[in-house]
């Protein structure tokens, strides 16, 4: 061992394996140890940034055989990117783990029942919406419980399944099948641009895309709905799934050429869609065909907020009912799109709301819902909410705002957990809310949402 | 390892999950802040002094090196694995004990990261000065281990100079309690100050007193540029024998200016030699007295241009500046070796040139900046690894520049500790005299030589130890 031999045992064994150069680039600083929740929870070297980077390391070295243990490491991780916010030589370190999760894949592969979900049902918007459509029923019928009872116990799967019904948000029609293709500035138009909307919003939430498009056109944008657009594909990303995930990329850009000219700006409302369309030019850049068209297409991307504060009107003045808030940076729009005061800036335009301050703002401490982490690795999860409800009744709030659908529910689960009446908003639905009344001219109809659904206001925090 | 020691181990941690043989956790414990590796046997996580001393007890009886480990930041390889060891893995007893403002001290386990028991006793208007680059993430005991120092160790001293007490595991299974709550304590050997330093190889550091002082109100910077590196060093000389002690003085040669611009756009000039980052602390108006007054010096020693901060938060904007080097000079090439040498304030002219004919000599790219009130400086080689080459001349330049060191006046390292890597050049700085009384210590401490083998001592005369 001499500190000055050089390095020369790489070895590829799997195609997928991240860049050795870039694995070399990471000096061992220790600097993201600092900021990594999984490091801090355990204090042990295997979960934190370096250690992960040199577990790839020790595989493409050959000193260490894929074992099912790496490939456990790496969906340690949470994704939060917290670490690349702070590496000194800006490694890549998030990217870096997720391609050895695709890596790993071939002979590790994730448990089937997730691979199934991923493939089979989000694949497209339609086999969504098909299968979101039974749990819709049985959540209607109060039934949801009863299938937990019965399937609960099942070895495997048991556990996810319980946690997903006392997580599920309460799934609604989906939003995508009401929306018009077009949605006229109310006013003057001063912008175009086209919209996306995630999955999660789609099925979930769909309230909160109600009020982004609400919201955009009377900022005087008028907003195109390509309905054929697939999920973004972050899923499929962050579970190994990386040739999914880069079918599904080169179909939405392909989608979104389409479109015709002057659009400014593709928007979205969730922060991990809008993470994973920026990184399109990173998925794509080694594939030769469409490495410049990727580039193109995450130029355009802006999340929500990113957008409407920079081209918010002046004159178009948010009274908001008088609230106690905190802002919760979702890691995939703060730590990921660098999107931090955006959002600030925009809820600084409400009069009536109050923004206390939140622990540990930056890097972002993860709230613990992290894609699908608070399924398949519930109890740190549990531990990560647990501190995070822990900030924010420090804060003294009475309604978290947030911008990314993931945080939201996670919050929501941590306020009935500890049976605490907490309101959980989107920025864009505080946008809309705090709106100046329109005289006569009512835009709801164009975009499929109800009087009645808007007008409910404050109540509707049950995600 | 074989499987009766195993379970002997087991029962000193007292619990499976505290010891791992997993081939993916010896892999990520192979290494420190360096490039080099070595796998231990088996990693163990203690919770407590009593598990810390029953490893010690075991591994004493077996003949089983145990090598102690914070966060693994360390730049000598002090907390390297040697084949075979127990890497004892210190990072989860990170417990503050207790804060006492009525004592001015704290009370702190060893794998407390030096940035949170600062901030922590910052929050009561207390003060905790040894600030190594990698506060953020290093630990206490690290430090106890390291005597780290950082920038502002030439107003406010280094670690060892805020130990007053520790509780120390010894091979065999002791517990030894060292020092106390005084400052004042001359009763016996000093030993805590024996151990602060000794980089792991006597014993196992489980909790550390640390003497606090109060916190100063204001931090007034400025940053001054010379275009000859003579005249920066005068400037601190100067500055001193004004009675002005600096809370920082930071030197950075051309290279880490051009390398710092290239990063951030600051608008600092760069062609000039030299850049002097300048900070005082203290009352506000105390602070703002000083810092002008070492403006009117670095103007009068020469220098070409200087910038002042009228607030803390401007203080901090200039200081930017000083945290920005590391990451920026990380991006400069694949990899770097940054060495630490010392020599006395007066050499720093020469040293420096010394240095860049060095890298010149082995074509090698350097930059160099330091703690120019301390002569303590980081030259820094760039190269890269995968390039053999390249590597033996980072080798040969490495061992030229701790020569050149040495022959100023100065010594080997400043602040990262001798770990592997300069333990072979230890006799260029110590007498034999003194590396015979090292040798004795040690075998007091630890006949079997199982404490941190191969670092610290050449190894002759860590052999004549055993
Ligand atoms: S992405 Fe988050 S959890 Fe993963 S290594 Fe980085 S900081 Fe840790
Ligand atoms: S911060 Fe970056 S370079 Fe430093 S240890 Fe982490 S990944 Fe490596």
């Amino acid at each position: 061992m001499s500190l000055f031999d050089p390095i020369n045992g790489q070895r590829f064994f799997a195609p997928d394996l991240p860049g050795y150069d870039k694995l070399l680039g990471c000096v061992r600083c220790g600097r993201c140890l600092s900021v990594c929740p999984t490091y801090e929870l355990t204090r042990i070297e295997t979960f934190s940034p370096r250690g992960r980077l040199s577990l790839l390391r020790a595989v493409e070295d050959g000193r260490l055989e894929l074992t099912r243990g790496v490939a456990e490491h790496l969906y340690h991780c949470l994704d939060c990117r917290s670490c690349d916010t702070v590496c000194p030589p800006g490694v890549g370190i998030g990217e870096l783990i997720v391609r050895g999760r695709a890596a790993a894949e071939a002979r590790h592969a994730r448990p089937w029942w997730l691979r199934r979900l991923l493939d089979v049902f989000l694949a497209s918007p339609a086999r969504v919406e098909t299968a979101a459509a039974p749990l819709r029923l049985l959540q209607a019928l109060r039934l949801d419980r009863l299938v937990v009872l019965t399937l609960g116990g099942l070895p495997g799967i048991g556990a996810t399944i319980r946690t997903l019904q006392a997580f599920a948000p309460r799934l609604s029609r989906p939003l995508r099948r009401e929306l018009p293709r077009v949605v006229r500035a109310s006013g003057e138009e001063r912008h175009r641009v086209a919209f996306f909307l995630g999955c999660l919003m789609n099925v979930a939430m769909p309230d909160v895309s109600r009020a982004t498009l609400h919201v955009l056109a009377r900022a005087g944008c008028t907003v195109l709905i390509p309905r054929e657009q697939a999920c973004c594909g972050a899923p499929h990303d962050d579970q190994g799934q990386r040739a999914t995930a880069l079918r599904l990329a080169r179909r939405n850009i392909a989608l979104f050429e389409s479109l015709p000219d002057g659009i400014e700006a593709i928007v979205t409302d969730c922060a991990g869609c809008g993470a994973a369309l920026k990184e399109y030019a990173l998925w794509l850049a080694d594939d030769p065909e469409w490495a410049s068209r990727a580039r193109r297409f995450s130029a355009r991307v802006r999340d929500v907020t990113e957008w409407l504060d920079a081209i918010w009107p002046e004159e178009l003045k948010l009274d908001h009912e008088p609230r106690l808030a905190v802002y919760h940076d979702p890691c995939h729009l703060a730590n990921i799109q660098g999107v931090r005061a955006a959002p600030r800036s925009l809820l600084a335009r409400v009069s009536g709301l109050e923004l206390r301050p939140l622990a540990n703002g930056f890097p972002v401490e993860c709230c613990g819902s992290a894609g699908i982490y608070n399924l398949t690795h519930t109890a740190r999860s549990l531990a990560l909410l647990e501190r995070k409800m822990a900030a924010i009744e420090a804060a003294g709030a009475e309604m978290v705002v947030s911008a990314n659908p993931g945080c939201l529910m996670q919050i929501a689960w941590g306020a009935r957990r500890a049976n605490r009446s907490l309101s959980l908003r989107h920025v864009v639905e505080i946008l809309d809310a705090s709106l100046p009344k329109t005289a006569g001219h009512d835009d709801d109809h164009v975009i499929g949402m109800s009087t009645k659904a808007r007008k409910r206001g404050d109540s509707k925090n049950e995600f | 390892m074989n499987a009766a020691i195993l379970s002997e181990l087991r029962a000193a941690v007292q619990d499976d999950i505290r010891l791992s043989v997993a081939p993916e956790d010896l892999a990520a414990y192979a290494y420190d802040g360096t490039w080099a590796e070595t796998a231990p046997a088996v990693v163990v996580h203690p919770d407590s002094s009593e598990q810390t001393a029953a490893v010690l007890r075991v591994a004493h009886a077996r003949r089983i090196p145990v090598v102690p480990r914070g966060s693994g930041t360390g730049l000598a390889g002090g907390s390297l694995p040697v084949p075979g060891a127990i890497c004892l893995n210190l990072a989860r007893m990170n417990r503050i004990i207790e804060i006492s403002r009525g004592d001015s001290l704290a009370i702190a386990q060893p794998g407390v990261v030096t940035q949170d028991l600062q901030q922590a006793v910052e929050k009561l208007g207390l003060f905790y000065p040894p600030d190594p680059a990698s506060s953020y993430q290093c630990t206490l005991g690290g430090n106890v281990a390291t005597n780290a120092g950082g920038p502002r160790c030439l107003k406010y001293g280094v670690t060892s100079d805020y130990v007053l007490g520790l509780t120390v595991c010894l091979p065999g299974g002791a517990i030894m309690r060292l020092g106390g709550r005084t400052i004042k304590n001359v009763t016996g050997y000093n030993l805590s100050q024996l151990i602060v330093g000794s980089e792991g190889t006597l014993g196992v550091v489980t909790e550390i007193v640390l003497r606090l002082i109060p916190r100063p109100d204001a931090e007034r910077t400025a940053l001054a540029t010379f275009s000859r590196m003579a005249d920066a060093c005068a400037a601190v000389g100067a500055m001193l024998s004004a009675g002005i002690v600096p809370l920082l003085a930071e030197l950075m040669d051309r290279a880490t200016i051009r390398a710092v611009e290239e990063f951030r756009s600051f608008g600092l000039p760069t062609d000039v030699e030299a850049l002097l980052l300048i900070a005082v602390d203290g009352d506000p108006a105390l602070a703002q007295s000083a810092i002008d007054s070492a403006a009117d010096i670095l103007r009068g020693a020469g220098a070409r241009d200087v910038r002042l901060s009228r607030s803390s938060e401007e203080s901090d904007a200039l200081g930017e500046a000083r945290r920005s080097v590391s990451p920026a000079i990380a991006r400069l090439a694949p990899h770097k070796l940054g060495e630490d040498v010392a020599v006395p304030r007066s050499r720093i002219p020469e040293m420096v040139a010394r240095l860049q004919d060095i890298a010149r000599e082995n074509a090698l790219d350097i930059v160099v900046y330091g703690h120019i009130g301390d002569g303590n400086l980081h030259p820094t080689l760039l190269c890269d690894r995968r390039d053999n080459a390249v590597m033996r001349r980072v080798e040969r330049a490495a061992g030229q520049m701790l020569e050149a060191a040495v022959a100023l006046g100065g010594t080997l390292s400043g602040e990262h500790g001798i770990g592997v890597f300069k333990r072979d050049y230890m006799r260029l700085a110590c007498d034999s005299e003194a590396l015979r009384r090292m040798a004795a210590v040690k075998r007091v401490f630890d006949p079997h030589g199982i404490m941190n083998p191969g670092k610290k001592l050449p190894e002759e005369i860590e052999k004549g130890a055993e």
